[in-house]
């Protein structure tokens, strides 16, 4: 998957080329698949119109996926706005990663083998498991997690769009890693397979 | 100074986040020397940054 290095503006077709990817990112960022098609349709239609400025340093991808981070930070704001999120939420989620503890704050199951990773990666199926944990996750845990691992933002720059301490960041993230986790243990790498 | 498999299992994840004082690395290191358990998870938390990046990435 080569990125496009054409040196100088880039024609509409080219940008237009990128769509399937801008909507995949964006898809994993937002759970709203019409916030997701939004963001990306603003996305290509800034850099249509701002085509001029693209330097050619960076590939035409990394630079279109710079303008995304932008508009899907939008649309989580939107929906931020829209949907406060729920203490009850928060008390389940909490709930949920106790119960992989016991009482003496170790496992309560074995964690599996889960064998070699490249060949996980590789699976496509593998990746389907995964985003369908992923769509699993409550929402603002997803914004965290989705931020750090598919923005690459930092924790100081998640906890300021998010209005939280950095304890409480590493908190969601922690829990976010747990659940995936226990999601691809059972849906994925459950006994059968090894 | 023994730790518990969950305090281990919050610095495997904040390692990936943030850089671990030394105290901490070495608490972590002990645990994980000891506990089969948790460096399985360690393998875990690896993969799913690797899987969501490829996702991100693959198309």
């Amino acid at each position: 998957m080569e990125n496009t290095r054409s040196r100088g503006t880039p024609q509409a077709k080219e940008i237009e080329s990128e769509r399937a990817y801008l909507l995949r990112y964006a898809r994993l960022q937002l759970r709203n698949p019409a916030q997701a098609e939004d963001a990306v349709q603003e996305t290509l239609l800034a850099a249509i119109e701002g085509a001029a400025r693209f330097s050619g340093k960076s590939s035409l991808r990394t630079w279109l996926t710079g303008i995304l981070k932008h508009k899907v930070i939008d649309q989580l704001r939107r929906s931020a706005r829209e949907q406060p999120l729920e203490a009850a939420d928060d008390r389940a989620e909490a709930e949920a990663i106790d119960a992989l503890f016991a009482g003496d704050g170790h496992w309560r199951d074995m964690p599996s083998d889960w064998g070699n990773p490249d060949a996980a990666l590789e699976n496509s199926r593998f990746r389907a498991a995964f985003e369908l944990c992923l769509q699993r996750l409550p929402e603002r845990t997803a914004r965290a997690f989705t931020m750090r691992e598919v923005m690459e933002m930092t924790t100081p720059e998640i906890c300021q769009e998010l209005q939280i301490t950095s304890t409480h960041c590493w908190v969601l993230l922690h829990r976010a890693r747990l659940t995936l986790r226990e999601c691809l243990e059972i849906t994925w790498f459950d006994g059968s397979r090894r | 100074m023994m730790d518990t498999c969950r305090k281990a299992s919050e610095l495997l994840s904040q390692e990936q986040d943030r850089a671990l004082g030394p105290v901490e690395r070495l608490r972590l290191q002990l645990h994980l020397l000891i506990c089969e358990r948790c460096r399985r998870v360690e393998h875990h938390f690896e993969l799913l940054r690797a899987a969501i990046r490829r996702c991100r990435d693959d198309g």
